[in-house]
């Protein structure tokens, strides 16, 4: 159980591979102009994480060192074929939104690098976990830089959800304001990466703070400690 | 030793090589028939958007025939005929805008026998999402400032994107995608304009080949 704990705060915070590991930082910043795309590659880069995390653990045995990345990249174009083949079948509308992005899973450094990091050396339901774990935080982080730019750049939020999630989820949609002119620029590459760099900014803000709270804590009950002997 | 353990490591690594296509060619047979069956749909879809049921009272999916002339295309291409009361009514070719942002647009493009354009669907592309995916109908009503519009000849300057001094609104940020949607939908007009009366009367070959992938049969 501690084992789980760890993960998901490894995954979801501390090791978080979007803010922390700063890798698949190319998809996460071409897909991010909306939430509803955010969220679709989100979601596809979780299940391709979790998929390659538990075949990479259970081959783990068999596979000698002197070939394990191109085993890992094998595994993972894999995932992702098979992906885009359902997705393309099954939900065609999604398929047709992020269409260019499924193939680009495959060059997502975070997922190979969790094969190579975690599942190689780990059981495959820990590595399932993890696969779970980094793949949320990454969703997390583009959601979040998807809203922000959203906002900025459109005036909405949840935009075109009903492609991603059914016709229920036009009432997601929120019109916070409407341009006449949109911001250009946090629609566009730079504005994701200026994003981006708030996010990490106040990530590490919040590290600091806490770090130094803890900090005076420990002084604190140290004094105690020798107040008391 | 080392030949050995090369030999191993080879041997291995085709392995996976082997499972892993095999997996994918099975993922690929199995879904392969629903794939068609929602590009089907959604031609199908698109088509009765832009040829409305009072036009036609034909089967249009089943009017398709395969047009071969390098004029319009290198590749065969899918012509749907549209009849009212058995006479022609709307025509409709699928177009490729080969000029993209990146890679080919496929688009529909429909007319009346005289010359006017119904209507204008894109029906695949890999646009920038959030700029050059306004040409979806989903995404912005820009593909439906086609509709109604007329081209007089082939070099009408009024079918360009604004920004070339022509009709056409080019997005903020996105230039080379509505360039190439209008110029691809200006050749198809053009061709289906003066070829009409003879894309009519043509009997064309069945529109089922596989390279379509729309055989479901």
């Amino acid at each position: 159980m501690s084992e789980f704990k760890a993960l998901t705060k490894q995954g979801l915070w501390e090791n978080n591979p979007a803010l922390v590991q700063l890798l698949g930082l190319c998809p996460l910043l071409a897909v991010t102009a909306s939430v509803t795309n955010a969220l679709g590659l989100g979601l596809a880069t979780l299940f391709v994480l979790m998929g390659s995390n538990i075949t990479v653990s259970l081959v783990r045995q068999w596979v000698p060192q002197e070939i394990r990345i191109p085993v890992f990249v094998m595994v993972i174009a894999t995932f992702v074929t098979i992906i885009q083949l359902l997705m393309n079948a099954y939900v065609y509308q999604l398929y047709q939104t992020l269409g260019i992005f499924i193939p680009l899973i495959v060059t997502n450094c975070a997922i190979i690098g969790r094969a190579e990091a975690y599942a190689s050396k780990n059981k495959w339901h820990h590595a399932a976990i993890d696969g779970l774990m980094m793949g949320l935080g990454f969703a997390a982080v583009l959601v979040v830089l998807g809203g922000i730019r959203e906002v900025l750049g459109n005036g909405t939020l949840f935009d075109g959800a009903e492609l991603l999630l059914g016709e229920w989820a036009k009432q997601l949609r929120i019109e916070l304001f409407s341009l006449d002119y949109p911001l250009l620029l946090a629609i566009l590459p730079p504005g994701a990466f200026i994003g981006m760099g708030f996010i990490i900014a106040i990530k590490n803000r919040i590290d600091a703070k806490r770090a130094q709270i803890q900090s005076t804590e420990k002084t604190v009950t140290r004094a105690r400690v020798t107040a008391e002997s | 030793m080392t030949l050995n353990s090369m030999q191993k490591n080879g041997l291995l690594l085709g392995l996976f090589a082997l499972v892993s296509t095999a997996l994918v060619l099975g993922v690929e047979a199995v879904t392969e028939d629903a794939i068609a069956e929602q590009k089907r749909t959604q031609t199908l879809a698109s088509l009765n958007e832009i040829i409305p049921p009072e036009l036609h009272d034909n089967d249009l999916y089943h009017s398709c025939g395969l047009l071969s002339d390098n004029a319009l295309s290198e590749q065969p291409v899918p012509i749907y005929r549209g009849y009212l009361n058995g006479k022609p009514s709307a025509l409709a070719a699928e177009a490729v805008a080969p000029n993209g942002y990146s890679g080919k647009i496929r688009l529909l493009v429909a007319i009346k026998p005289d010359g006017e354009v119904l209507g204008v669907r894109t029906l695949q592309h890999q646009e920038t999402p959030g700029l050059g995916d306004k040409i979806e109908k989903q995404k912005s009503d820009w593909i439906r400032s086609f509709a109604g519009k007329r081209l007089t000849g082939e070099d009408d300057e009024r079918w360009a994107v604004q920004r070339d001094g022509g009709m056409f609104d080019q997005f903020t940020g996105a230039t080379i995608t509505p360039r190439a949607v209008v110029g691809a939908v200006k050749s198809a007009t053009w061709y289906l304009q003066q070829n009409s009366t003879q894309l009519f009367q043509d009997s064309l070959p069945q529109c089922n080949s596989a390279s379509q992938g729309e055989s479901h049969e």
